[in-house]
């Protein structure tokens, strides 16, 4: 099943490298990772998806929960949650194409944020499988390149995590 | 305010924290901090002969001290020789604080002369690490370096300090912090209340309960409160390797270790239990043999202090997370308002299902002791236990000799009995046994150790004469690397590959040329003369070179995938 959990840690030089080091010693896969400081800058929020049974989280989060960095993390899908991917893909656009990917874009609510002749470069912003879809309604063979910012999401309602 | 430099801080910060002896080795980067030691007088440093063995120094000593052991090493290779000393630590949660010096701050990551990623290399196997910034931050990070240490499920934590750091030429105010408090770490001070009640309501109703005890009683400083609810209850007991002591050895409800190389007795009422209060162990792998046939018919309540190590191999029907002393007092007080009867007819039959798994076999550890022509490494660890009254503190190394150590010394205390279990690190013994000596310097100390296991540290025969540390080495000498041989005898139809060394040196001869005493031992009779000889040389280190059967193997054994019952009971018997 997959996981998202999202996670405070101190803004520490090192902290990252122990959180990730931990999954690969582990042996736990990470399927995405993102990282920022929050408006706190003493702290930063690290949101991660991975693949496991329920023992397998369990224990990833109980050994996050040992870093002596982490303040605080909680198991996004547990609860009911908004989680948004950005993704940037640079997308063949002459001739016919260009009318119709245009079109694509707009169905997706995309942006397109950058133009040339041949090319448009488009930014979307959705769960992992609208950004997955949109791909396929532009064909693979049109794609040139694909940048994706990995998962990151937050509780729905009165839920924080927060100091 | 007092202004101090960051080298000085730093053997400031140690000696109000209360340490008496670092452990260590100097070079380049710890120059300064060299220095400041040099000129001071409350701290003591211990001039060890390889890294390693500083590290493993600091872990003997908080094995029998329960506080965290100080080493100090230069930066590269100085650090990386304490990597197997920290992963050693790590694997048995050992207190530890090791500081380590590094290049200056601005050449990190330039590849300069000695510079290694400390903090990278040592981070799966430490609880926590800090590369220093600024001198100013020297007592604080000392500080909850050594609270991290010992608080929590303990483990050791890497301070790396950069040259510069540590310049004698830069003070800085000093004031070494009382208190320490870190936001992101709580650990936990009290079990679940609800969930103790709910424990003790089980085990109340148990009808085949055993406890099983580990190093976590040990380290919790717990085995009074285990002893009493034994007692109380009368429940037999069952430890772990690192859990001996945490009951007493040779107590009646004791029934020996448990697991791969436990004895029968324990291993059959573990596997038949119908309760199993599991106290800080973690059913590794060693106890368990296959988890999917583990004790199919036990509830189980496990107190442990790391959340982590609950359900992680075998699920727990009764969890609690708390420090095993807090917690076994829940238990000791909700005993007494218990209400409720116990069976007392299903628990009197337990006791003679066990009194007779443990007779039919003529004692926990029966042993063939042949024709007395030849001296069996059993014999070794019997007398060595009845010439020292059961009271000495005994370290081991790794091998056959160890888990002879754990079957046949009955340890009766706690943190006396000193080995590494989780790591099974050779080379442990001696420094182990030297840390827990300069603590401890009127108390017995014997490092129970292999022909193979004690050339991995002997080098440390030279500090020990430098510091008068009378260990005594039983060198249980099968000129064999006994353990790897008895699984080629036993799984790779005795093809003995590089089990065995030519060219042992006279270990006689090695010990009296670092100025120590040497008594070879060959036959079964010179056996107790000679090593009442070596205790009765109070302040010299005797190294005892004891020529024991090589074909012994170390029984019972689990089979491997089976459950914990399926043992090997002697080379021929299983059950
Ligand atoms: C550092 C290290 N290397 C290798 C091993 C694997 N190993 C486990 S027991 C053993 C043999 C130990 O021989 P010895 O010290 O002579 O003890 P004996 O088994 O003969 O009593 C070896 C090589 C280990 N545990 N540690």
């Amino acid at each position: 099943m997959r996981r998202i959990i999202s996670v405070l840690v101190e803004n520490e030089p090192g902290a990252l490298s122990r959180i990730v080091g931990l999954f690969s010693q582990r042996n736990y896969n990470i399927e995405t990772l993102t990282v920022a400081p929050t408006e706190d800058s003493t702290l930063s929020r690290l949101t991660v998806t991975t693949r496991g049974n329920p023992q397998v989280v369990e224990q990833i989060t109980k050994q996050l929960n040992k870093l002596i960095d982490v303040v605080k993390l909680v198991d996004l899908t547990e609860g009911s949650h908004v989680e948004r991917e950005l993704m940037l893909v640079k997308v063949r656009a002459s001739g016919p194409l260009r009318a119709e990917v245009k079109r694509t874009v707009d169905i997706f609510r995309g942006h397109i944020v950058d133009v040339t002749s041949s090319v448009y470069t488009i930014q979307l912003v959705g769960t992992q499988e609208k950004l997955d879809a949109f791909i396929e309604a532009v064909g693979h063979a049109q794609v040139l390149e694909v940048v994706r910012s990995g998962i990151t999401g937050i509780a729905r309602g009165e839920k924080v995590l927060t100091l | 305010m007092e202004l101090l430099s960051g080298a000085d801080m730093v053997v400031r910060s140690l000696a109000d924290e209360g340490v008496k002896h670092i452990y260590g080795y100097p070079g380049g980067a710890l120059l300064h901090v060299y220095d400041a030691i040099f000129r001071q007088k409350e701290v003591s440093h211990i001039l060890v002969r390889h890294e390693q063995a500083a590290a493993h120094m600091a872990d003997g000593y908080a094995r029998a001290t329960g506080k965290p052991g100080v080493a100090l090493v230069t930066s590269g290779p100085g650090a990386t020789n304490t990597i197997t000393g920290i992963a050693t630590a790590y694997m048995d949660s050992i207190p530890m604080v090791i500081i380590s010096g590094q290049v200056p701050s601005a050449a990190i990551g330039s590849d300069m002369f000695q510079e290694v990623d400390m903090v990278g290399i040592s981070r799966p196997i430490v609880k926590h690490s800090f590369l220093v910034k600024r001198a100013e931050d020297i007592p604080e990070i000392i500080k909850k370096a050594f609270y991290l240490a010992q608080t929590g499920r303990p483990g050791p934590v890497v301070v790396d300090i950069p040259k510069d750091i540590t310049d004698p030429n830069l003070k800085f105010e000093y004031q070494y912090p009382e208190t320490i408090k870190l936001r992101s770490y709580t650990p936990p001070s009290k079990g679940h209340n609800g969930q103790i009640r709910k424990a003790v309501d089980l085990l109340m109703q148990a009808r085949r309960p055993i406890i099983y005890a580990g190093g976590g009683v040990i380290m919790g400083n717990a085995s009074t409160q285990l002893t009493q609810l034994a007692k109380d209850l009368n429940v037999p007991v069952t430890n772990t390797l690192n859990g001996l002591g945490g009951f007493p050895g040779s107590d009646c409800q004791f029934v020996g270790m448990l697991g791969m190389h436990g004895s029968y007795c324990a291993n059959m009422a573990m596997h038949h239990a119908d309760i199993i209060l599991a106290v800080g162990a973690r059913f590794d792998d060693r106890v368990t043999n296959n988890t999917a046939k583990f004790c199919p018919d036990a509830k189980i309540i496990h107190i442990d202090i790391d959340p982590a190590s609950i359900s992680k191999t075998i699920t727990a029907d009764v969890p609690i997370v708390g420090p095993v002393g807090a917690v076994l007092d829940g238990f000791l007080r909700h005993i007494t308002d218990y209400s409720g009867s116990r069976d007392q007819e299903a628990i009197d039959a337990w006791w003679r299902q066990i009194d007779e798994w443990r007779d039919s076999r003529g004692g926990l550890f029966p042993y063939d002791k042949g024709d007395g022509t030849i001296l069996k490494p059993q014999q070794v660890i019997e007398a060595l236990y009845e010439v020292t009254g059961g009271d000495a503190f005994v370290t081991s190394d790794v091998g056959q000799h160890q888990m002879f150590a754990a079957q046949y010394y009955r340890f009766d205390k706690p943190n006396r009995w000193i080995n590494s279990g989780g790591l099974g690190t050779m080379g442990f013994g001696l420094p182990a046994a030297m840390g827990v000596k300069l603590t401890h310097p009127d108390a017995t100390v014997a490092c129970v150790t292999g022909e193979g296991s004690i050339q991995m540290n002997i080098q440390e025969l030279s500090t020990c004469l430098q510091y008068d540390l009378g260990v005594k080495i039983i060198n249980v000498n099968n000129q064999a690397l006994g353990m790897v041989r008895q699984w080629q005898d036993m799984m790779y139809d005795s093809r003995y590959s590089h089990s065995y060394m030519e060219s042992l040196p006279s270990f006689v001869k090695l010990a009296e040329s670092y100025g120590h005493v040497g008594i070879q031992v060959t036959t079964p009779s010179d056996l107790r003369p000679a090593m009442e000889e070596a205790f009765s040389l109070k302040d010299r280190l005797v190294f005892m070179d004891i020529r024991v059967d090589a074909n012994e193997h170390v029984y019972p054994m689990q089979i491997k995938d089976g459950s914990m019952r399926d043992l090997w009971l002697s080379k021929t018997e299983r059950t």
